[in-house]
């Protein structure tokens, strides 16, 4: 922190970026279906990843049904729930999640929250929307293709996701979901690079990198992780396709199917789930670390206090992402890999506890003597807290080499990312949107309906996964169609299914309430104005609410202050805003 | 008010299900009570930083909840806390880490006297292949399986002839001898997974995995696959019976050999 005199930080002319009349949309079609503004891919990335995530929705309504009721749905079958289960963990984990927090908050906030026109290459971005439509169509396609969508896990593990045992394996499935991918990638690489570009590229005079909201470096770091990440997943999902159409060995050793001896050999699986896992670890942290920033600067808001730390949290920030490229064989503890490594990846993944942990620590410290207003968006924040605490730590058992060898594979592992990965990113989702929501349409969203929408959804989440822990703990397996007869599975096992099967239908249904509170506060919502929340951050700052194309009319913001000057003693307000000059009475000013 | 309420009542309900929960892990047969000892250990430290944090939270919740008039403080940074609470969790997961990284020492290392079994998986069946008198397993090969030969084992390969064969039956243990378990697979991936002896290990075509364990009491157990395999997954079950030396020698006696196992797959002379 700098001490700078009040008045010596003179006002600095707008930036040079001018807005040119050329550059606007001339019709409907590009205006709103082709178009090149940010904020409006952000919706339609919002809207296409709602709409495939309501389909896991859907999906994860009928395995647990199968779960619960055992045989009772005769549609419900072996194939089928592999089927589910399969496409449930691929939507939510990258078209939903990935999809959401970086093609959808991504777009709408950067630009904004930087004080750029636009994204850096807004053909680029256009093109990226479009290509991660057509991933989702061919993910979809999966399900009426002769044979059904794959159902080889989201793991999609050879050699049994290409072999005929696995739903998919020989038919259509696993070569539209590896399409799929390879086309995902595509388009988010698009997007990604823009998303890159602008920050580096495109902030308003005076948005130093360390005065940017946590948002941005969250968004940020997580971009630059996936484009580092995800080809990894590409390069596996192109030689699995040469391993299934072109009868190539990447992934395939020597193997006897149903008594017959197959054309591989020589092929390692276990290279598979490296390549995998070299994507999939940082994946979790592409969906985190987004959900971290977003969270903090909604706790900082709400609970009008700057950010505390803020230094360090964006270098845990960073750290975090340094080391989740370090950590990926975690998930391969009982591979059958060198065992030897397990000491090398237990280490590293509890390091990464410490970073977590300082940002756990500095959001509550947030809230100590801070003037806590209890809305949605602080409602839903405080939730993700206590999800994240309690996901983060049963991650600590399963980074724990030694006690991941008896977790492993039960639904203790299934508990824990649902409620890290899941159910915590989730709810930031949802405090994102009852918080932004008055800048996209210029009208809140109904807060009785948030009411209900966020306490049958954080509690019955929690009621959801936290007893299944332990489930895992007895040593239920995962992945079970049904777990039949056995010798240590009590009676009492199968209640608690049916319970959380029960409340898996509530809390998805209580999605409906959300749905209707979006479309219905489009027309009635109370106006927002262009500040509603009086924040600081630049986004809010706009002169039209909604923000037109180009964000700010004739001349760019400046920047004049760090993104968390809230209650700053003297001053006439409780926040002021980072465009506001170092002027008037303060007695300090902090420069970052 | 109904956020720290509920928030309190959220940490209370937690610790008390975690107390009162009738799921616990099944009562260990083998000799891994040092994992059991570790998880305990990770659930009290764990325990602990969830009932503080969430706690804490819903006391600043009630707190600091806005009154009209009231101002937030102001103070971006405190080094000093920062490092000490950064601190205080670098030894916390030390405490976890350190005795949890000595475990797997154990769990990796094989005693000498270790008895080796061969576990051979496939779609959706559990095979088992014991030593015979030579105490040694002979080699194998996917390549090498025919339907007279189901786990691959090399006929020129004298160490095996004697080896006893188990498709798809029961595995017997001594008790109180430790085991070398070589998992095989001629498929795809699969896991020996038995909850009781807390180990397990994924099985891969083209490699050998291994664990050890010493079986610690007496009983009959659910082996399971935990690893995707296919849609018969939840059916691929087999049974491993933990049994005293007497009983298991006589078991043992019973079995064939791959020599016994080849001659009666010869064509039978014709009348």
């Amino acid at each position: 922190m700098v001490e700078i005199p009040a008045g010596s930080a003179d006002a600095v002319p707008a930036a040079e970026v001018e807005d040119m009349e050329l550059y606007h949309p001339k019709s409907w079609w590009t205006k709103y279906v082709f178009s090149q503004d940010a904020k409006i891919i952000a919706v339609q990335y919002a809207i296409t990843a709602i709409s495939i995530g309501l389909v896991a929705l859907v999906l994860s309504w009928l395995m647990r049904l199968q779960l619960a009721f055992p045989g009772y749905f005769a549609f419900i079958d072996a194939d089928h729930y592999y089927q589910f289960i399969t496409m449930h963990g691929m939507i939510m984990v990258v078209y939903l999640l990935t999809a959401l927090f970086l093609g959808g908050f991504g777009n709408y906030l950067i630009p904004l929250m930087v004080g750029a026109r636009d994204m850096v290459f807004p053909y680029a971005n256009m093109l990226s929307y479009w290509i991660y439509l057509l991933a989702v169509l061919i993910l979809v396609a999966g399900f009426f293709a002769p044979g059904g969508p794959t159902g080889a896990g989201w793991t999609l593990y050879p050699p049994q996701s290409v072999l005929s045992g696995t739903p998919g394996g020989q038919d259509w499935g696993i070569l539209l979901m590896l399409s799929s991918l390879i086309v995902f990638v595509i388009g988010f690489t698009m997007g990604g690079l823009n998303y890159v570009v602008t920050v580096l590229q495109g902030r308003a005079r005076g948005m130093t990198l360390m005065r940017m909201p946590l948002t941005v470096w969250g968004i940020f770091t997580a971009t630059v992780m996936a484009l580092l990440a995800f080809p990894a997943l590409f390069v596996a999902c192109v030689m699995m396709l040469f391993d299934r159409l072109l009868g190539t060995s990447f992934f395939m050793p020597a193997i006897v199917e149903m008594g017959t001896q197959l054309q591989h050999g020589g092929g390692s699986p276990i290279l598979f789930q490296h390549l995998f896992w070299f994507f999939g670890h940082p994946e979790v942290y592409i969906v985190a670390l987004p959900a971290f920033g977003i969270v903090s600067d909604l706790i900082s808001t709400h609970a009008r206090k700057n950010i505390f730390g803020y230094r360090m949290m964006v270098w845990a920030i960073v750290i975090i992402a340094a080391l989740s490229f370090v950590v990926w064989a975690h998930h391969m503890y009982v591979s059958g890999m060198n065992p030897a490594f397990g000491f090398f990846f237990a280490t590293t993944t509890l390091i990464i506890a410490v970073p977590t942990a300082i940002k756990v620590y500095n959001w509550v410290l947030t809230l100590w003597r801070g003037d806590i207003h209890l809305t949605l968006p602080m409602l839903f924040a405080l939730a993700f807290i206590v999800t994240f605490v309690n996901g983060g730590l049963t991650g600590l058992f399963l980074g724990n080499v030694v006690v991941d060898v008896p977790l492993s594979d039960t639904m203790f592992v299934v508990a824990h990312f649902h409620m890290v990965m899941g159910v915590a990113p989730i709810l930031v989702i949802f405090g994102a949107i009852y918080h932004w929501y008055p800048k996209v349409t210029g009208r809140l969203l109904n807060t009785a309906l948030g009411h209900i929408h966020y306490w049958i959804t954080f509690l019955g989440a929690y009621a959801i996964f936290f007893p299944m822990h332990y489930l895992g703990l007895l040593g239920v397996p995962r992945r079970y169609y049904e777990i039949g007869e056995t010798s240590f599975v009590p009676p009492s096992a199968h209640t608690l299914n049916i319970f959380i099967t029960i409340m898996a239908l509530i809390v998805g249904a209580a999605q409906v309430v959300f749905l209707f509170n979006l479309i219905w506060s489009l027309f009635r919502g109370k106006e927002a104005g262009g500040n509603p929340w009086r924040a600081t951050t630049l986004e809010w700052q706009t002169p039209q609410t909604p923000p037109a194309h180009g964000n700010w009319g004739k001349d760019l913001p400046v920047v004049y202050r760090w993104a968390y000057d809230y209650s700053v003693p003297g001053a006439p307000e409780d926040f002021i805003p980072q465009t506001q000059p170092a002027t008037g009475g303060l007695t300090r000013e902090v420069m970052r | 008010m109904a956020v720290v309420l509920i928030l309190a009542l959220l940490v209370v309900g937690s610790v008390l299900f975690h107390l009162l929960s009738p799921w616990w892990w099944t009562p260990i047969a083998s000799n891994w009570t040092y994992i059991d000892n570790t998880l305990i250990a990770t659930f009290w430290i764990t325990g602990v930083v969830f009932v503080a944090v969430v706690s804490f939270i819903a006391y600043c919740v009630w707190r600091f909840r806005h009154k009209p008039g009231n101002r937030a403080a102001y103070e971006p940074e405190n080094r000093k806390l920062e490092l000490l609470l950064a601190s205080g969790t670098a030894v916390g997961v030390a405490a976890m880490l350190v005795p949890g990284l000595f475990v797997w020492n154990q769990f990796i290392t094989v005693p000498n006297d270790a008895a080796p079994v061969e576990v051979v998986s496939q779609q959706w069946l559990w095979s088992f292949r014991l030593p015979g008198a030579d105490g040694k397993l002979g080699r194998s090969e996917t390549r090498d399986i025919t339907p007279e030969n189901p786990l691959g084992v090399n006929k020129n390969d004298t160490a095996g002839l004697d080896d006893v064969i188990i498709e798809g039956g029961e595995l017997h243990l001594p008790v109180g001898k430790p085991v070398h378990i070589l998992l095989r697979s001629i498929d795809v991936l699969h896991d020996f997974y038995v909850p009781e002896f807390r180990a397990k290990m994924d099985m891969i075509p083209g490699m050998i995995t291994y664990f050890w364990f010493t079986p610690t009491r007496t009983g009959t157990f659910d082996i399971l696959c935990a690893e995707l395999c296919g849609v018969g997954h939840p059916q691929m079950r087999g049974t491993v019976v933990v049994e005293e030396a007497e009983a298991y020698q006589a078991w043992l006696a019973q079995q064939q050999t791959f020599t016994q196992l080849l001659a009666s797959a010869e064509p039978q002379p014709a009348n």
